[in-house]
């Protein structure tokens, strides 16, 4: 295989990688997108392994078959579990940049100092720091999502916590820094390993006082990382197909970080270093507010008379697995004639867009899934806005209290419609610890018990009273 | 011997940068037009497409580099496998289950 076919090869690879980009921008051509991508996948490693220099091949068969055993089964699990699938995968990414970056670097200190020139030393660098702290806070992150006994699920927060963190990292670059000045000095081989421990560690750090609200962002900026320690990557192994795929992933991170924290209100820096989501302690003094409960018959008789239903779902929803529950509802409600269409939060759920892949699964039509900005100039002629497992994103403080830590994020204005039902585990307050003023409107009504139940309950009501069942 | 006499030894400083801005770029028109629908999605593809540093790792577990050098190679080639596997996989049972039309007997459509 000559270098002009190889190189042509991963341009062909490239290419499709951004047409499979491209394909995602609708629903109708996303499917085609895998397909590019997987055609473009296949091309690279056929031809990469098809090379001269690569003249072992067991562990490379040996790698590739672990990779499908365990690639396999993490495809499959609940969409629910979706984002911890995602940052464990962030985790592989990061890892992989790093192991890389550290192979080269010892096989070059041995076979050919004269490679660690002061450029691929900052790549090595940048790619090993990036790599293994990505690795520790996707894991930390992953394990977060999935509830891990020992991983902490309320933020960590201590006094000096960003001094320390900002500390260590700044120690991590200073020896980074040292290694490129000396890349082959006799304590060298040494400090790589110091670096490595303390990226491993920052990681590890960075994520403990981060709450399951800013999830989304986090997991985006996490993408973003991975992507770009593969950038790394392509600058150390001189690989232009790597540095045009890191690129593409690390702006796609990027983006959607960006979009997180717009539909948020917030900066990057106030979700990584803000320690969001404790429980505020001024509300806990103030005045008892009482809720309002009403039944599932009250419930159900005011949905049936209504034209225009609104469902606002959040993660309560996932949590609960409500969601083909929730699609029996929207079945009854639409066998009456009645307009349901689902309200969706950029940041509801834990990750980017999870909302719309759960009540896809459940089969309601994506016609009927509808962005924040969209619905909001029709809240007020909305009969009912059922609330499902959502509670900072329909928050009237965001708009109101300037004391509020969720003030000026944009909301769902569920306040507006005529009636509101909302469904609630408990009397607690949500992720961010902050109390609900919608819960205590005149116009809301409280569903007290699990979203699924309630639901189920609901559904028996409309089929059993219309006699259709 | 020294395997690494093939690539290009002085790295191509500038032309890698030049990749890099333009691809940024690149991705960050493609991205922004992506439909907010398909965020989790498209997250899991560029999961697996970034997962191309598979190349790299081939190249480190096969070329003729001392054992250490090579497992650690071959661990990198793993994490990426599982990535893209389970990255296209997943995407794709994702993009089956968005529709617009219903089954039989579910309500008039809009």
């Amino acid at each position: 295989m000559t270098p002009g076919i190889v190189q042509f090869a991963y341009i062909l690879a490239t290419a499709l990688f951004i047409f499979a980009l491209h394909w995602m921008n609708a629903p109708k051509t996303a499917r085609q997108g895998v397909m590019a991508g997987v055609v473009a996948m296949t091309i690279a490693i056929v031809v990469t392994w098809a090379q001269p220099e690569v003249i072992h091949h067991g562990w490379i068969v040996l790698a590739i078959v672990a990779g499908f055993v365990v690639g396999i089964p993490l495809a499959r699990v609940p969409l629910t579990a979706v984002p911890q699938r995602t940052a464990l995968s962030h985790a592989f990414g990061g890892l992989a940049a790093g192991l890389v970056g550290t192979a080269k670097y010892y096989l070059w200190l041995s076979e050919g100092p004269e490679n660690l020139t002061a450029f691929r030393m900052i790549a090595i660098i940048a790619e090993i720091i990036l790599g293994y702290l990505t690795f520790t806070g996707s894991l930390m992150a992953a394990g977060k999502l999935q509830e891990v006994k020992w991983v902490p699920q309320r933020p960590v927060t201590y006094p000096g916590q960003n001094f320390t963190n900002l500390g260590l990292f700044l120690i991590a670059a200073g020896l980074g820094i040292a290694l490129i000045l000396h890349p082959t000095a006799d304590w060298s081989p040494k400090l790589f390993p110091v670096i490595i421990g303390l990226a491993l560690l920052f990681g590890v750090l960075l994520i403990i006082p981060i709450g399951g609200a800013d999830m989304p962002t986090v997991i985006a900026i996490l993408n973003s990382y991975a992507g770009l320690s593969a950038v790394a990557m392509g600058f150390v192994l001189d690989n232009k197909l790597l540095i045009t795929a890191g690129a593409l992933d690390g702006s796609s991170g990027l983006i959607l970080a960006i979009i997180m924290c717009k539909a948020m209100n917030r900066s990057f820096t106030n979700v990584l270093f803000g320690a969001f989501g404790q429980v505020q302690q001024i509300t806990a003094g103030g005045d008892h507010k009482v809720y309002k409960a009403e039944t599932i018959e009250g419930a159900g008789q005011v949905m049936e008379q209504a034209n225009q239903v609104v469902i606002i779902p959040g993660y309560g929803m996932a949590v609960a697995q409500a969601q083909h529950k929730v699609r029996e509802l929207y079945d009854q409600l639409k066998k009456r004639g009645i307009t349901v269409k689902f309200a969706i939060h950029p940041v509801a759920g834990r990750m980017p867009g999870h909302m719309n892949v759960l009540l896809a699964e459940a089969d309601i039509p994506y016609t009927d899934l509808v962005e924040m900005d969209e619905i909001n100039p029709d809240m007020p002629q909305v009969d009912v806005a059922l609330v499902v497992g959502a509670n900072d994103v329909v928050n009237p403080a965001a708009r109101s209290e300037k004391s509020s830590p969720i003030y000026g994020m944009p909301i769902i204005d569920a306040d507006r419609a005529r009636t509101v039902f909302a469904i609630k585990r408990s009397k607690n307050p949500g992720f961010a610890g902050i109390d609900n003023e919608l819960y205590f409107s005149d116009k809301t009504w409280m569903l007290f018990g699990d979203a699924k139940n309630v639901i189920g309950d609901l559904v028996k009501m409309l089929g059993g009273g219309s006699g259709l069942h | 011997m020294t395997p690494d006499a093939a690539p290009v030894q002085s790295a191509d400083f500038w032309s890698q940068l030049f990749v890099l801005v333009l691809a940024t770029f690149i991705g960050l028109g493609v991205i922004r037009r992506v439909s907010r629908l398909l965020h989790t999605p498209l997250m899991s593809i560029t999961n697996a497409i970034s997962a191309i540093a598979v190349v790299g790792s081939i190249i480190v577990t096969g070329a003729d580099y001392p054992p250490h050098i090579r497992l650690l190679g071959a661990i990198a080639l793993f994490a990426s496998m599982t990535n893209i596997v389970s990255g296209f996989l997943i995407t794709d049972r994702m993009l089956k289950m968005f529709k617009t039309d219903r089954k039989p007997g579910a309500g008039e459509q809009k």
